[in-house]
Protein backbone atom coordinates (compact mmCIF):
# COMPACT_ATOMS: atom_id res chain seq x y z
CA UNK A 1 0.00 0.00 0.00
CA UNK A 2 1.15 3.47 -0.10
CA UNK A 3 1.11 6.24 2.19
CA UNK A 4 2.26 9.62 3.04
CA UNK A 5 2.55 12.02 5.72
CA UNK A 6 2.28 15.76 5.30
CA UNK A 7 5.02 16.49 8.01
CA UNK A 8 3.60 20.42 7.75
CA UNK A 9 0.85 18.82 9.67
CA UNK A 10 2.50 16.82 11.70
CA UNK A 11 2.85 17.75 15.31
CA UNK A 12 4.71 14.39 16.31
CA UNK A 13 1.69 12.80 18.72
CA UNK A 14 3.06 10.14 18.12
CA UNK A 15 -0.28 8.15 18.00
CA UNK A 16 0.97 6.25 14.84
CA UNK A 17 4.01 5.33 16.21
CA UNK A 18 1.78 3.43 18.78
CA UNK A 19 -0.59 1.89 16.74
CA UNK A 20 1.37 1.36 13.46
CA UNK A 21 5.23 0.72 14.89
CA UNK A 22 6.53 -1.16 12.09
CA UNK A 23 5.74 1.64 9.46
CA UNK A 24 5.52 5.03 11.66
CA UNK A 25 8.48 5.68 14.22
CA UNK A 26 9.36 8.74 15.88
CA UNK A 27 13.19 9.99 15.08
CA UNK A 28 14.18 12.18 18.08
CA UNK A 29 11.22 14.20 20.17
CA UNK A 30 8.99 14.49 17.36
CA UNK A 31 10.12 14.27 13.87
CA UNK A 32 8.57 11.45 12.33
CA UNK A 33 10.05 8.83 9.91
CA UNK A 34 7.80 6.39 7.95
CA UNK A 35 7.68 3.96 5.43
CA UNK A 36 6.02 5.04 2.45
CA UNK A 37 5.16 1.51 1.13
CA UNK A 38 4.35 -1.11 3.31
CA UNK A 39 3.15 -4.42 2.97
CA UNK A 40 -0.67 -5.20 2.50
CA UNK A 41 -0.65 -7.14 6.03
CA UNK A 42 -0.09 -3.92 7.48
CA UNK A 43 -2.94 -2.44 6.37
CA UNK A 44 -5.20 -2.52 9.45
CA UNK A 45 -2.57 -1.10 11.72
CA UNK A 46 -1.79 1.70 8.59
CA UNK A 47 -5.55 2.33 8.62
CA UNK A 48 -6.54 2.78 12.56
CA UNK A 49 -2.73 4.83 12.76
CA UNK A 50 -4.80 7.14 10.18
CA UNK A 51 -7.77 7.46 11.60
CA UNK A 52 -6.07 8.07 15.03
CA UNK A 53 -3.97 11.13 13.70
CA UNK A 54 -5.13 14.50 16.11
CA UNK A 55 -4.02 16.34 12.86
CA UNK A 56 -4.94 13.96 10.19
CA UNK A 57 -1.58 14.18 8.71
CA UNK A 58 -1.43 10.50 7.28
CA UNK A 59 -3.17 9.89 3.10
CA UNK A 60 -3.45 6.55 2.37
CA UNK A 61 -3.98 5.41 -0.91
CA UNK A 62 -7.99 5.25 -1.92
CA UNK A 63 -8.94 6.03 1.59
CA UNK A 64 -8.10 9.63 2.34
CA UNK A 65 -7.75 11.51 -1.07
CA UNK A 66 -11.36 12.51 -1.88
CA UNK A 67 -11.15 15.22 0.90
CA UNK A 68 -9.70 17.36 -2.12
CA UNK A 69 -11.37 20.59 -1.81
CA UNK B 1 -21.66 30.64 -27.12
CA UNK B 2 -21.24 32.72 -23.98
CA UNK B 3 -18.03 32.08 -21.87
CA UNK B 4 -20.41 29.95 -19.19
CA UNK B 5 -21.51 27.81 -21.98
CA UNK B 6 -17.89 27.21 -22.82
CA UNK B 7 -16.70 26.67 -19.42
CA UNK B 8 -19.48 23.77 -19.18
CA UNK B 9 -18.22 22.51 -22.46
CA UNK B 10 -14.85 22.68 -21.59
CA UNK B 11 -15.17 20.97 -18.12
CA UNK B 12 -17.12 18.20 -19.84
CA UNK B 13 -14.94 17.38 -22.77
CA UNK B 14 -12.27 20.00 -22.67
CA UNK B 15 -8.15 18.76 -23.12
CA UNK B 16 -6.12 19.51 -20.38
CA UNK B 17 -2.34 18.72 -20.04
CA UNK B 18 -0.23 18.74 -17.56
CA UNK B 19 3.52 19.22 -17.94
CA UNK B 20 5.74 17.74 -14.93
CA UNK B 21 4.46 14.32 -13.09
CA UNK B 22 5.95 14.66 -9.83
CA UNK B 23 3.82 16.15 -6.63
CA UNK B 24 2.31 19.52 -7.79
CA UNK B 25 1.46 17.73 -11.30
CA UNK B 26 -0.18 14.68 -9.52
CA UNK B 27 -2.43 16.72 -7.02
CA UNK B 28 -3.14 19.33 -9.64
CA UNK B 29 -4.57 16.16 -11.82
CA UNK B 30 -6.95 14.27 -9.03
CA UNK B 31 -8.01 17.95 -8.31
CA UNK B 32 -9.18 18.36 -11.62
CA UNK B 33 -10.79 15.48 -11.44
CA UNK B 34 -12.61 15.79 -7.76
CA UNK B 35 -13.43 18.96 -9.38
CA UNK B 36 -15.74 17.57 -12.09
CA UNK B 37 -13.39 17.57 -15.20
CA UNK B 38 -14.11 14.85 -17.24
CA UNK B 39 -12.52 15.83 -20.43
CA UNK B 40 -9.03 14.18 -21.07
CA UNK B 41 -6.16 14.81 -18.75
CA UNK B 42 -2.94 14.08 -20.25
CA UNK B 43 0.12 14.06 -17.56
CA UNK B 44 3.55 14.23 -18.99
CA UNK B 45 6.88 13.86 -17.05
CA UNK B 46 10.50 13.50 -17.89
CA UNK B 47 10.97 10.56 -15.30
CA UNK B 48 9.70 7.17 -16.16
CA UNK B 49 8.50 6.47 -12.35
CA UNK B 50 4.81 7.21 -11.73
CA UNK B 51 4.55 10.48 -9.32
CA UNK B 52 6.68 9.72 -6.04
CA UNK B 53 7.73 11.77 -3.02
CA UNK B 54 10.67 13.33 -2.70
CA UNK B 55 11.16 14.14 0.76
CA UNK B 56 12.03 10.44 2.30
CA UNK B 57 15.12 10.46 -0.23
CA UNK B 58 17.35 12.62 1.94
CA UNK B 59 15.93 10.83 5.32
CA UNK B 60 14.17 7.39 5.16
CA UNK B 61 16.23 6.00 2.20
CA UNK B 62 19.57 6.96 2.89
CA UNK B 63 19.41 5.57 6.05
CA UNK B 64 18.97 2.48 4.17
CA UNK B 65 15.02 1.77 5.56
CA UNK B 66 13.02 2.26 2.52
CA UNK B 67 13.39 1.57 -0.55
CA UNK B 68 14.43 4.61 -2.95
CA UNK B 69 11.27 3.10 -5.70
CA UNK B 70 9.28 2.64 -2.39
CA UNK B 71 8.02 6.38 -2.34
CA UNK B 72 5.24 6.42 -5.04
CA UNK B 73 2.83 8.57 -4.02
CA UNK B 74 -1.32 7.68 -2.99
CA UNK B 75 -3.38 8.47 -5.62
CA UNK B 76 -7.37 9.18 -5.31
CA UNK B 77 -8.96 5.44 -6.53
CA UNK B 78 -9.66 5.46 -10.43
CA UNK B 79 -7.62 8.36 -10.89
CA UNK B 80 -8.42 8.60 -15.20
CA UNK B 81 -5.25 10.27 -16.74
CA UNK B 82 -3.43 9.31 -19.53
CA UNK B 83 0.11 9.18 -18.27
CA UNK B 84 3.14 10.15 -21.19
CA UNK B 85 6.05 9.30 -18.34
CA UNK B 86 9.68 8.95 -19.32
CA UNK B 87 9.08 11.87 -21.74
CA UNK B 88 10.31 15.47 -21.59
CA UNK B 89 8.13 18.33 -23.09
CA UNK B 90 10.79 19.99 -25.25
CA UNK B 91 8.62 23.26 -26.18
CA UNK B 92 5.53 25.49 -26.28
CA UNK B 93 3.46 27.03 -28.93
CA UNK B 94 0.80 29.55 -26.94
CA UNK B 95 -0.62 30.38 -30.16
CA UNK B 96 -1.68 26.65 -31.24
CA UNK B 97 -1.83 25.28 -27.64
CA UNK B 98 0.35 22.65 -28.06
CA UNK B 99 3.48 21.09 -26.39
CA UNK B 100 6.11 19.58 -28.05
CA UNK B 101 7.27 16.36 -26.86
CA UNK B 102 11.43 14.68 -26.38
CA UNK B 103 10.32 12.00 -28.67
CA UNK B 104 8.80 13.93 -31.44
CA UNK B 105 5.15 14.11 -30.44
CA UNK B 106 2.93 17.11 -29.29
CA UNK B 107 -0.06 17.02 -27.67
CA UNK B 108 -2.85 19.53 -27.89
CA UNK B 109 -4.42 21.43 -25.22
CA UNK B 110 -7.63 23.94 -24.14
CA UNK B 111 -5.71 24.31 -20.96
CA UNK B 112 -2.44 24.04 -19.64
CA UNK B 113 -0.58 23.71 -15.94
CA UNK B 114 2.78 23.74 -16.16
CA UNK B 115 4.66 22.05 -12.67
CA UNK B 116 8.10 20.85 -14.10
CA UNK B 117 9.58 21.76 -10.71
CA UNK B 118 12.87 21.96 -10.50
CA UNK B 119 16.57 19.33 -10.70
CA UNK B 120 19.51 19.86 -8.91
CA UNK B 121 22.26 22.38 -9.75
CA UNK B 122 24.82 19.82 -11.16
CA UNK B 123 28.57 20.16 -9.98
CA UNK B 124 29.87 23.14 -12.12
CA UNK B 125 32.70 21.03 -14.19
CA UNK B 126 31.36 18.72 -16.03
CA UNK B 127 34.04 16.50 -15.89
CA UNK B 128 34.42 16.58 -12.11
CA UNK B 129 30.78 16.31 -11.75
CA UNK B 130 30.81 12.92 -13.98
CA UNK B 131 33.55 11.23 -11.65
CA UNK B 132 32.64 8.00 -9.88
CA UNK B 133 31.92 8.94 -6.47
CA UNK B 134 29.94 12.40 -7.13
CA UNK B 135 26.25 12.66 -6.52
CA UNK B 136 23.09 14.87 -6.39
CA UNK B 137 20.37 14.23 -4.76
CA UNK B 138 17.04 15.47 -6.28
CA UNK B 139 15.22 12.19 -7.87
CA UNK B 140 14.71 8.69 -7.15
CA UNK B 141 17.74 7.40 -9.09
CA UNK B 142 19.65 9.71 -7.61
CA UNK B 143 18.75 8.31 -4.20
CA UNK B 144 19.33 4.96 -4.89
CA UNK B 145 22.61 5.34 -6.36
CA UNK B 146 24.03 7.42 -3.19
CA UNK B 147 21.92 4.78 -0.55
CA UNK B 148 24.09 2.32 -2.48
CA UNK B 149 27.63 4.08 -2.43
CA UNK B 150 26.79 4.97 1.48
CA UNK B 151 25.90 1.29 2.31
CA UNK B 152 29.60 0.10 0.88
CA UNK B 153 31.32 2.26 3.81
CA UNK B 154 33.43 5.10 2.38
CA UNK B 155 35.98 6.37 4.03
CA UNK B 156 34.95 9.76 3.99
CA UNK B 157 31.91 11.29 2.47
CA UNK B 158 32.37 15.42 1.07
CA UNK B 159 28.91 17.07 1.15
CA UNK B 160 29.11 20.47 -0.66
CA UNK B 161 27.26 23.23 0.77
CA UNK B 162 25.25 22.93 3.79
CA UNK B 163 21.81 23.74 2.87
CA UNK B 164 18.44 21.57 3.99
CA UNK B 165 19.56 18.77 1.70
CA UNK B 166 23.25 18.82 2.73
CA UNK B 167 22.73 19.17 6.15
CA UNK B 168 19.88 15.76 5.89
CA UNK B 169 22.84 13.92 4.04
CA UNK B 170 24.94 14.66 6.68
CA UNK B 171 22.89 13.78 9.64
CA UNK B 172 22.19 10.15 7.59
CA UNK B 173 25.69 9.93 6.86
CA UNK B 174 26.83 10.66 10.78
CA UNK B 175 23.64 7.95 11.68
CA UNK B 176 25.04 5.46 9.34
CA UNK B 177 28.36 5.98 11.05
CA UNK B 178 29.96 7.73 8.22
CA UNK B 179 33.10 9.84 8.39
CA UNK B 180 31.34 13.34 6.85
CA UNK B 181 33.20 16.76 5.91
CA UNK B 182 30.40 19.68 5.05
CA UNK B 183 31.73 22.41 3.02
CA UNK B 184 29.56 25.37 2.83
CA UNK B 185 30.30 29.29 1.60
CA UNK B 186 28.12 31.22 4.37
CA UNK B 187 29.50 31.36 8.17
CA UNK B 188 26.84 28.70 8.69
CA UNK B 189 24.68 26.20 7.83
CA UNK B 190 21.03 26.75 6.88
CA UNK B 191 21.97 30.24 6.99
CA UNK B 192 20.65 31.94 3.65
CA UNK B 193 17.29 30.28 4.41
CA UNK B 194 17.49 30.87 8.47
CA UNK B 195 19.84 33.21 9.37
CA UNK B 196 22.62 33.40 11.46
CA UNK B 197 21.67 32.85 14.67
CA UNK B 198 19.46 29.99 13.76
CA UNK B 199 22.42 28.99 11.58
CA UNK B 200 24.97 28.82 14.62
CA UNK B 201 22.74 26.31 16.16
CA UNK B 202 22.89 24.00 13.18
CA UNK B 203 26.44 24.33 13.33
CA UNK B 204 26.88 23.26 16.54
CA UNK B 205 24.75 20.49 16.32
CA UNK B 206 26.58 19.15 13.26
CA UNK B 207 29.74 19.79 15.31
CA UNK B 208 27.55 17.57 18.29
CA UNK B 209 27.33 15.05 15.85
CA UNK B 210 30.26 14.60 14.73
CA UNK B 211 30.47 16.17 11.36
CA UNK B 212 33.73 17.83 10.11
CA UNK B 213 32.32 21.43 9.38
CA UNK B 214 33.80 23.60 7.58
CA UNK B 215 32.58 27.00 7.05
CA UNK B 216 33.02 30.28 4.98
CA UNK B 217 35.15 27.98 2.72
CA UNK B 218 34.22 26.45 -1.05
CA UNK B 219 35.25 23.66 -2.93
CA UNK B 220 37.32 24.70 -5.84
CA UNK B 221 37.58 21.54 -7.63
CA UNK B 222 37.42 17.30 -7.70
CA UNK B 223 40.08 15.56 -8.15
CA UNK B 224 39.85 11.98 -9.90
CA UNK B 225 41.97 8.93 -10.41
CA UNK B 226 43.27 7.03 -13.50
CA UNK B 227 39.82 5.16 -13.58
CA UNK B 228 37.96 8.20 -13.15
CA UNK B 229 36.97 7.52 -9.92
CA UNK B 230 36.91 10.41 -7.26
CA UNK B 231 39.67 10.31 -4.84
CA UNK B 232 39.90 13.80 -3.29
CA UNK B 233 38.57 17.53 -3.52
CA UNK B 234 40.44 20.90 -3.21
CA UNK B 235 39.30 23.57 -1.25
CA UNK B 236 39.56 27.69 -1.30
CA UNK B 237 41.70 27.66 2.43
CA UNK B 238 44.36 25.74 -0.10
CA UNK B 239 43.93 22.38 1.91
CA UNK B 240 42.87 19.31 0.10
CA UNK B 241 40.74 16.57 1.39
CA UNK B 242 40.43 12.75 0.38
CA UNK B 243 37.16 11.20 -0.30
CA UNK B 244 35.78 8.50 -1.82
CA UNK B 245 31.27 10.04 -1.93
CA UNK B 246 31.12 13.77 -2.85
CA UNK B 247 27.66 14.86 -2.57
CA UNK B 248 26.87 18.45 -3.95
CA UNK B 249 24.09 20.24 -2.28
CA UNK B 250 24.10 23.47 -4.30
CA UNK B 251 20.40 24.26 -4.25
CA UNK B 252 18.13 23.62 -7.50
CA UNK B 253 17.52 24.92 -11.05
CA UNK B 254 14.35 25.64 -11.93
CA UNK B 255 13.04 23.66 -15.17
CA UNK B 256 12.35 26.46 -17.50
CA UNK B 257 14.48 25.77 -20.07
CA UNK B 258 11.59 24.26 -22.44
CA UNK B 259 9.78 27.28 -22.49
CA UNK B 260 12.15 29.83 -23.92
CA UNK B 261 11.02 31.65 -26.65
CA UNK B 262 7.50 30.45 -26.40
CA UNK B 263 6.35 34.09 -25.19
CA UNK B 264 5.44 33.08 -21.37
CA UNK B 265 7.04 35.38 -18.29
CA UNK B 266 9.76 32.19 -17.62
CA UNK B 267 13.45 32.61 -16.82
CA UNK B 268 16.00 31.24 -14.24
CA UNK B 269 13.34 32.25 -11.14
CA UNK B 270 10.31 30.46 -12.67
CA UNK B 271 7.18 30.88 -14.51
CA UNK B 272 5.57 34.09 -12.90
CA UNK B 273 1.92 33.40 -12.60
CA UNK B 274 -0.81 35.85 -10.85
CA UNK B 275 -2.03 34.74 -7.61
CA UNK B 276 -4.79 32.39 -9.15
CA UNK B 277 -1.75 30.43 -11.18
CA UNK B 278 -2.12 31.92 -14.24
CA UNK B 279 0.61 32.70 -16.10
CA UNK B 280 2.28 35.77 -17.54
CA UNK B 281 3.69 36.51 -20.67
CA UNK B 282 6.34 38.55 -21.27
CA UNK B 283 4.65 41.65 -21.84
CA UNK B 284 3.21 40.97 -18.06
CA UNK B 285 -0.19 40.31 -19.45
CA UNK B 286 -1.95 37.31 -17.65
CA UNK B 287 -2.85 34.39 -20.18
CA UNK B 288 -5.96 32.65 -18.99
CA UNK B 289 -5.40 29.16 -20.70
CA UNK B 290 -1.81 28.67 -19.37
CA UNK B 291 -1.98 27.86 -14.95
CA UNK B 292 1.25 27.28 -13.16
CA UNK B 293 2.18 25.52 -9.88
CA UNK B 294 4.84 23.99 -7.55
CA UNK B 295 8.78 25.01 -7.59
CA UNK B 296 8.67 26.26 -10.73
CA UNK B 297 5.90 28.33 -10.41
CA UNK B 298 6.39 32.39 -9.41
CA UNK B 299 3.82 33.99 -7.73
CA UNK B 300 3.02 37.37 -5.62
CA UNK B 301 2.12 37.25 -2.39
CA UNK B 302 -0.06 39.38 -0.41
CA UNK B 303 1.34 39.00 2.82
CA UNK B 304 4.68 40.19 1.28
CA UNK B 305 4.14 43.14 0.15
CA UNK B 306 2.47 41.09 -3.11
CA UNK B 307 6.27 40.33 -4.18
CA UNK B 308 6.96 37.31 -6.43
CA UNK B 309 7.77 34.57 -4.28
CA UNK B 310 9.40 31.15 -5.48
CA UNK B 311 8.78 28.45 -2.95
CA UNK B 312 10.34 24.86 -3.05
CA UNK B 313 7.69 23.40 -0.72
CA UNK B 314 6.13 20.47 -0.55
CA UNK B 315 3.02 21.89 1.05
CA UNK B 316 3.29 24.95 -1.84
CA UNK B 317 3.87 22.51 -4.56
CA UNK B 318 0.48 20.60 -2.78
CA UNK B 319 -1.92 23.84 -2.03
CA UNK B 320 -1.25 25.38 -5.43
CA UNK B 321 -1.68 22.61 -7.80
CA UNK B 322 -5.12 22.16 -5.71
CA UNK B 323 -6.07 26.14 -6.56
CA UNK B 324 -4.19 26.16 -10.09
CA UNK B 325 -6.70 22.83 -10.77
CA UNK B 326 -9.82 24.80 -9.28
CA UNK B 327 -9.31 27.82 -11.03
CA UNK B 328 -8.71 25.94 -14.24
CA UNK B 329 -12.39 24.40 -14.32
CA UNK B 330 -13.90 28.06 -12.61
CA UNK B 331 -14.64 31.62 -14.47
CA UNK B 332 -14.47 34.75 -12.77
CA UNK B 333 -15.59 35.50 -9.22
CA UNK B 334 -15.88 31.76 -8.35
CA UNK B 335 -11.59 31.46 -9.15
CA UNK B 336 -9.47 31.65 -5.83
CA UNK B 337 -6.64 33.36 -4.87
CA UNK B 338 -3.39 31.07 -3.62
CA UNK B 339 -2.69 32.79 -0.06
CA UNK B 340 -0.81 29.83 1.43
CA UNK B 341 1.50 31.21 4.09
CA UNK B 342 5.13 29.01 3.33
CA UNK B 343 5.77 26.38 5.77
CA UNK B 344 8.13 23.72 5.76
CA UNK B 345 10.04 20.99 7.54
CA UNK B 346 13.27 19.45 7.90
CA UNK B 347 14.24 16.25 9.58
CA UNK B 348 18.48 16.33 10.64
CA UNK B 349 20.84 15.29 13.86
CA UNK B 350 17.31 14.19 15.85
CA UNK B 351 15.70 17.17 15.65
CA UNK B 352 12.77 18.44 14.12
CA UNK B 353 12.83 21.93 12.29
CA UNK B 354 10.04 23.86 11.28
CA UNK B 355 9.51 27.02 9.35
CA UNK B 356 6.40 29.28 8.73
CA UNK B 357 6.10 32.41 6.75
CA UNK B 358 9.20 33.83 5.04
CA UNK B 359 12.21 33.91 7.76
CA UNK B 360 15.23 35.71 4.57
CA UNK B 361 12.07 38.62 4.99
CA UNK B 362 13.11 39.28 8.33
CA UNK B 363 15.35 41.85 9.86
CA UNK B 364 15.56 41.05 13.73
CA UNK B 365 14.64 38.14 15.77
CA UNK B 366 13.70 37.13 19.06
CA UNK B 367 13.65 33.80 21.03
CA UNK B 368 10.08 33.47 21.99
CA UNK B 369 9.64 29.88 23.23
CA UNK B 370 13.08 27.85 24.81
CA UNK B 371 16.61 28.39 24.86
CA UNK B 372 18.47 28.40 21.50
CA UNK B 373 21.22 26.59 23.63
CA UNK B 374 18.71 23.60 24.31
CA UNK B 375 18.40 23.03 20.82
CA UNK B 376 14.26 23.19 21.55
CA UNK B 377 12.92 26.89 20.87
CA UNK B 378 10.91 29.21 18.52
CA UNK B 379 12.23 31.83 17.16
CA UNK B 380 10.03 34.63 15.54
CA UNK B 381 11.37 36.95 12.88
CA UNK B 382 10.20 40.83 12.58
CA UNK B 383 9.97 42.93 9.42
CA UNK B 384 8.91 46.33 9.69
CA UNK B 385 7.76 45.94 13.16
CA UNK B 386 5.47 42.69 12.24
CA UNK B 387 5.89 39.31 12.56
CA UNK B 388 6.71 37.87 9.11
CA UNK B 389 8.38 34.14 9.80
CA UNK B 390 8.45 31.65 13.22
CA UNK B 391 11.06 28.65 13.07
CA UNK B 392 10.65 25.67 15.40
CA UNK B 393 13.72 23.04 16.57
CA UNK B 394 11.26 20.68 18.42
CA UNK B 395 8.20 22.57 18.91
CA UNK B 396 6.14 21.76 16.11
CA UNK B 397 2.55 21.86 18.09
CA UNK B 398 3.27 26.10 17.88
CA UNK B 399 3.61 26.61 14.36
CA UNK B 400 -0.11 27.09 14.21
CA UNK B 401 -0.06 29.65 16.85
CA UNK B 402 2.81 31.72 14.65
CA UNK B 403 1.70 31.26 11.51
CA UNK B 404 -2.01 33.23 12.46
CA UNK B 405 0.57 35.77 14.25
CA UNK B 406 1.84 35.74 10.46
CA UNK B 407 -1.25 36.01 8.96
CA UNK B 408 -2.83 38.83 11.29
CA UNK B 409 0.22 40.95 10.74
CA UNK B 410 0.82 40.97 14.71
CA UNK B 411 2.94 43.44 16.13
CA UNK B 412 7.13 42.69 16.70
CA UNK B 413 8.35 42.70 18.96
CA UNK B 414 5.21 40.03 19.91
CA UNK B 415 3.33 41.40 23.25
CA UNK B 416 2.85 38.20 24.36
CA UNK B 417 3.53 36.84 27.80
CA UNK B 418 5.50 33.45 27.50
CA UNK B 419 5.10 30.70 29.89
CA UNK B 420 8.72 29.81 29.21
CA UNK B 421 10.47 33.12 28.71
CA UNK B 422 13.97 32.58 30.14
CA UNK B 423 16.27 35.38 31.98
CA UNK B 424 17.55 36.84 28.43
CA UNK B 425 14.29 38.49 28.07
CA UNK B 426 12.81 38.62 24.63
CA UNK B 427 15.24 41.89 23.60
CA UNK B 428 15.42 41.49 19.48
CA UNK B 429 18.43 40.65 17.91
CA UNK B 430 19.39 41.08 14.14
CA UNK B 431 18.52 37.90 12.04
CA UNK B 432 21.61 38.27 10.40
CA UNK B 433 20.85 36.76 7.31
CA UNK B 434 23.80 36.94 4.64
CA UNK B 435 23.74 40.15 1.91
CA UNK B 436 20.84 38.41 -0.52
CA UNK B 437 22.68 40.17 -3.62
CA UNK B 438 25.66 37.06 -3.00
CA UNK B 439 24.55 34.32 -4.38
CA UNK B 440 23.57 31.61 -2.33
CA UNK B 441 21.55 27.67 -2.66
CA UNK B 442 20.48 27.99 0.54
CA UNK B 443 16.84 29.54 0.55
CA UNK B 444 13.91 27.94 -0.14
CA UNK B 445 12.01 31.03 -0.23
CA UNK B 446 13.03 33.21 -2.63
CA UNK B 447 11.88 36.78 -2.81
CA UNK B 448 11.84 38.12 -6.90
CA UNK B 449 10.61 41.34 -6.86
CA UNK B 450 7.54 42.78 -8.35
CA UNK B 451 8.21 42.58 -12.28
CA UNK B 452 5.99 39.03 -14.11
CA UNK B 453 8.89 39.51 -16.60
CA UNK B 454 12.56 38.82 -16.49
CA UNK B 455 13.84 40.06 -19.75
CA UNK B 456 16.35 42.15 -17.75
CA UNK B 457 17.29 39.05 -15.05
CA UNK B 458 20.74 37.10 -16.27
CA UNK B 459 22.11 34.40 -14.10
CA UNK B 460 25.49 34.70 -13.20
CA UNK B 461 26.84 31.22 -12.15
CA UNK B 462 29.27 31.49 -8.61
CA UNK B 463 32.61 31.29 -9.34
CA UNK B 464 34.79 28.71 -7.77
Amino acid sequence: MRIVVDLNRCEGYAQCAFLAPDVFVMHGQEALMYDPGPGEERSEQVLRAAAACPVQAITVEGEVLSDVR
Amino acid sequence: MSAETALRDFRRRGRVVVVGASLAGLRGAEALRAGGFTGSLTVVGDEAREPYDRPPLSKQVLLGRTAADATTLPRRHGLDVRWRLGVAATGLNLAERRVSLADGDEIEYDRLLIATGARARPWFREAEAALDGVFVLRTADDAAWLNRRLAAGPRRVLVVGAGFTGSEIASACRERGLEVTVVERGPAPLVGALGGVVGAVAARLQRAHGVDLRCGVTVTSLEGDAAGRLRRAHLSDGSTLDAEVAVVGLGAVRNTEWLAGSGLAAGPRGVACDAGCRAFDVHGIVTDDVFVAGDVARSPHPLFGYQFLSLEHWGNAVEQAEIAAHNMISSGLARRPHLWVPAFWSAQFGINIKSIGVPPMGEEIVVTQGALEEDRFVVTYGFQGRVIAAVAFDQARWIDFYRRLIESAAPFPPDFPNVDRRAGGTRPVPADFPDPSLPSHGPTVTLSGYSPSERRLQFTPARA
